[in-house]
């Protein structure tokens, strides 16, 4: 096992409340909700019309182009109509409303081929990952097919299974690592088969040993797999940090992982991929960590994609009287919604309730170069604002505006509790607005 | 249930604006008891005038401004009035105290738009206004108690090395047996506040280490030179305002740079000051201005110098 930490970033309360629970499967609810945009680029095309009747694992949408993801039936049931609903970041898109059927749950067929998973291609692997619908779960969403068929022009010679789960009070990762350890890394070979790359490290913060060990027990006899055991830190989990802290290489700014050799992906992503590729279920379900101060029985379920996050939260024992946030994701990245009557996604990884929320009295800037030093992109954070306070685009860009990625440290250190991120979230907002309308 | 919507991260840090300036408070009251012990009562009055008067003026031109008043309570006023009480001789005139409080919460804050918009040293500005209004009651110092000298007025040790060649022994400038400005007795407890500081990460370690470390060297250059015509290094580290500026003063995070290439140009560029007018000057004693040239510095580095980004090509 090797040790290594990140420089930058912060550590805040770990919190993680539900790191003891195993995972339960949440029952089929009575009716699920499936928007057909759940992943990074075109939302799919809708497949099936109202009053249709679908099976689980049923494919309902179809990919829309080259960067898009179908998207599948997370039950066995009929479909009440297709309308637009509200999603998590506060968006809205079209989405299925099922209406579940009573008695037995049916199972689609899966839409590629099932083999031996010894026997699988690069190109299977690419076909499954896009038919099941298969999207990076570590909160970015982006469709794995794209992500597994880099360029030939940059070849992957390593591969970084990314069980970091940097993110306060989630446990989803750290539950699925514990309890699919074999799994996880029968889907991380099959990943490092299809690029093709010579060395692969699983990537686990130290708050997490126990998985740590449990992968080291496996890659033992593997000669090319290493187990990284990450010493605990804020965002150590992005792709960029963690490249930089494993293999000490520095993607470029507005390039790819592949841009210098790496391929990162995450454990639920690799969990799924296992399913499909071996038990033949696209990507329908997923763990969600159920948690914060607000919850009784802080938990880690397996839902179906689709479900409310207002059951979750019933059955977890939240106290929806006394809750100041719902919050979709983690405490640094998640978004706060307005009505817990909001579906779990495909990119859901928990959802945190908060009860005791103080609005924090907002001082001007004292140059305290906390941000500064604290970013893990190496952003000057406070001129970089001030520059998007005066409306100097030009000038923030160069001060790497669109080369933030919104991991909230800066925020989250800042003593004059100046809302950076949001800043910037604004700053992007702008800059895009114009150059759409030029 | 009445959700709060608002944007990411949902926690926050422990730190806050007050916390900082009431740690460095704390970090100051070590060397401001001992200058009561060393001068007498005479040195509280100093500091309360100068407190009472930074907190009043800082009230009022908030309420003028029409600005929220709850800001006079940060603490950041308080500071100012205690850091310039530090840097004033103990036989200083009250109501001189209290215009030198005056002018540094009102021209040298306020008037730039308040907290966080101030370009100089405040409690620096208050004490450059006493010594150009005020000279001869800025340069007269008492003895210090502990130094069992009974004339009623002597030369710092600085003043003393500049006039009349005289070295004070280093563990009288470390323990604060000599005389000199409220703050700039004591080396070793100002030296114990900065590293509280330093621990508690509310201070950049470049700013101590480029100041001290810049002082040592261009001295030490001089001093292998000649040894009998410069001061030894250690000297001009432990003697005058040095410790209270180069821990105190330069680390203002107001007025210093936030990028890394500027702080070391800025920590550098007060050392050197601070030898230039120490050696070569009019005057024996030059942190004050050291800091307050640099400080006029920021804003233009802070424009131009950033760190690297990550993935940005070298
Ligand atoms: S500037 Fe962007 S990348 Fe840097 S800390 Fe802030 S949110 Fe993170
Ligand atoms: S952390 Fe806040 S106060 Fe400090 S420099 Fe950054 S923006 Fe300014």
């Amino acid at each position: 096992m090797i040790q290594l930490r990140m420089r930058r970033g912060v550590h805040p309360p770990e919190g993680k409340l539900s790191a003891g629970k195993p995972i339960e499967e949440f029952p089929v609810p009575k009716q699920v909700v499936i928007p057909l945009s759940q992943h990074a680029g075109k939302p799919a095309t809708p497949l099936v019309k109202k009053r249709q009747k679908v099976k689980t694992g049923e494919k309902i949408g179809e990919a829309s182009g080259f960067i898009s993801a179908p998207v599948h039936s997370s039950v066995t049931g009929t479909v009440k109509t297709l309308e637009t609903v509200l999603l998590p970041n506060g968006s809205s898109a079209l989405a299925a409303i099922i209406a579940v059927d009573e008695g037995e749950e049916e199972w689609a067929e899966p839409t590629w081929p099932m083999k031996d998973l010894s026997a699988l291609t690069p190109e299977d692997l690419r076909t499954i990952t896009r038919e099941a619908g298969i999207v990076g779960l570590g909160g970015a969403v982006f469709p794995t097919s794209v992500k597994i068929s880099p360029p030939k022009e940059y070849p992957i010679d390593s591969v970084i299974v990314n069980g970091a789960e940097c993110e306060p009070y989630l446990t989803s990762d750290h539950r699925l690592m514990l309890e699919h350890t074999q799994e996880i890394f029968q889907a991380a070979q099959l990943l490092k088969m299809t690029v093709g790359a010579k060395r692969g490290y699983i990537a686990i913060e130290d708050n997490k040993r126990d998985a740590a060990e449990a992968f080291e027990n496996l890659v033992k006899g593997v000669g090319d797999w290493e187990v990284v055991l990450l010493k605990t830190r804020y965002p150590q989990g992005a792709e960029k940090s963690l490249i930089k802290v494993i293999l000490g290489r520095e993607v470029p700014m507005g390039g790819l992982p592949f841009h210098v050799g790496a391929l990162v992906q995450n454990v639920g992503t690799l969990y799924a991929i296992y399913e499909a590729a071996a038990r033949g279920i696209p990507l329908i379900r997923r763990v969600v960590t159920v948690t914060g101060e607000g919850v009784k029985n802080p938990s880690n379920f397996l839902t179906r994609i689709g479900t409310s996050a207002a059951e979750l939260l019933q059955a977890a024992g939240a106290d929806l009287e006394a809750a100041r946030k719902i919050v979709f994701g983690g405490p640094m990245m998640g978004m706060a919604v307005k009505a817990p009557e909001i579906p779990v996604l495909k990119s859901t990884s928990g959802i945190l309730v908060l009860s005791s929320v103080k609005k924090k009295k907002v001082f001007p800037c004292l140059y305290c170069g906390k941000c500064v030093y604290a970013c893990p992109l190496g952003i000057t954070t406070t001129r970089l604002v001030k520059y998007i306070q005066a409306g100097m685009w030009d000038q923030a860009k160069a001060f790497g505006l669109f080369n933030c990625m919104e991991c909230g440290v800066c925020s989250y250190v800042c003593p004059a509790n100046i809302p950076l991120v949001h800043w910037i979230r604004y700053g992007k907002f702008m800059v895009r607005m114009m150059e759409a309308k030029q | 249930m009445n959700l709060i919507v608002s944007s990411s991260p949902h926690i926050h840090d422990k730190e806050s604006v007050p916390k900082i300036m009431l740690h460095v408070i704390l970090a100051l009251l070590p060397a401001a008891a001992a200058s009561v012990y060393f001068f007498g009562i005479r040195a509280l009055w100093v500091m309360l005038v100068s407190i009472a008067t930074a907190e009043i003026s800082e009230y009022l031109f908030l309420l003028l401004r029409k600005k929220d008043t709850s800001a006079a309570l940060d603490g950041s006023a308080f500071l100012t009035g205690l850091l310039l009480a530090l840097t004033l001789p103990p036989s200083i005139d009250l109501s001189m105290v209290a215009i030198g409080s005056a002018v540094a919460i009102i021209i040298a804050k306020q008037m730039f738009g308040g907290f966080g918009a101030n370009i100089f040293n405040p409690a620096l500005v208050g004490r450059a206004f006493l010594q150009a209004a005020f000279p001869i009651p800025m340069t007269t110092w008492v003895a210090n108690r502990a130094s069992h000298i009974d004339a009623t007025t002597v030369a710092t040790p600085l003043g003393g090395f500049k006039f009349s060649h005289l070295i004070t022994a280093h563990k009288d400038l470390l323990l604060g047996n000599v005389a000199g400005s409220l703050g700039e007795t004591s080396a070793i407890l100002l030296l114990l506040g900065g590293l509280y500081l330093l621990i508690r990460k509310y201070i950049d370690w470049r700013i101590p280490v480029g100041v001290l470390g810049s002082v040592f060297v261009f001295d030490g250059i001089l001093w292998l030179f000649n040894s009998r015509k410069y001061p030894d290094p250690v000297f001009m580290l432990l003697a005058g305002g040095l410790m209270l500026g180069a821990w105190f003063m330069a680390t203002d995070p107001v007025t210093s740079p936030v990028s890394p290439a500027g702080i070391w140009i800025y920590s550098i560029g007060i050392g050197f000051f601070v030898v230039l007018i120490r050696v070569f000057g009019g005057m024996p004693e030059g942190v004050m201005y050291s800091i307050l040239i640099m400080n006029s510095f920021v804003p233009l580095m802070d424009k131009y110098l950033r760190q690297r980004m990550l993935g940005e090509k070298k």
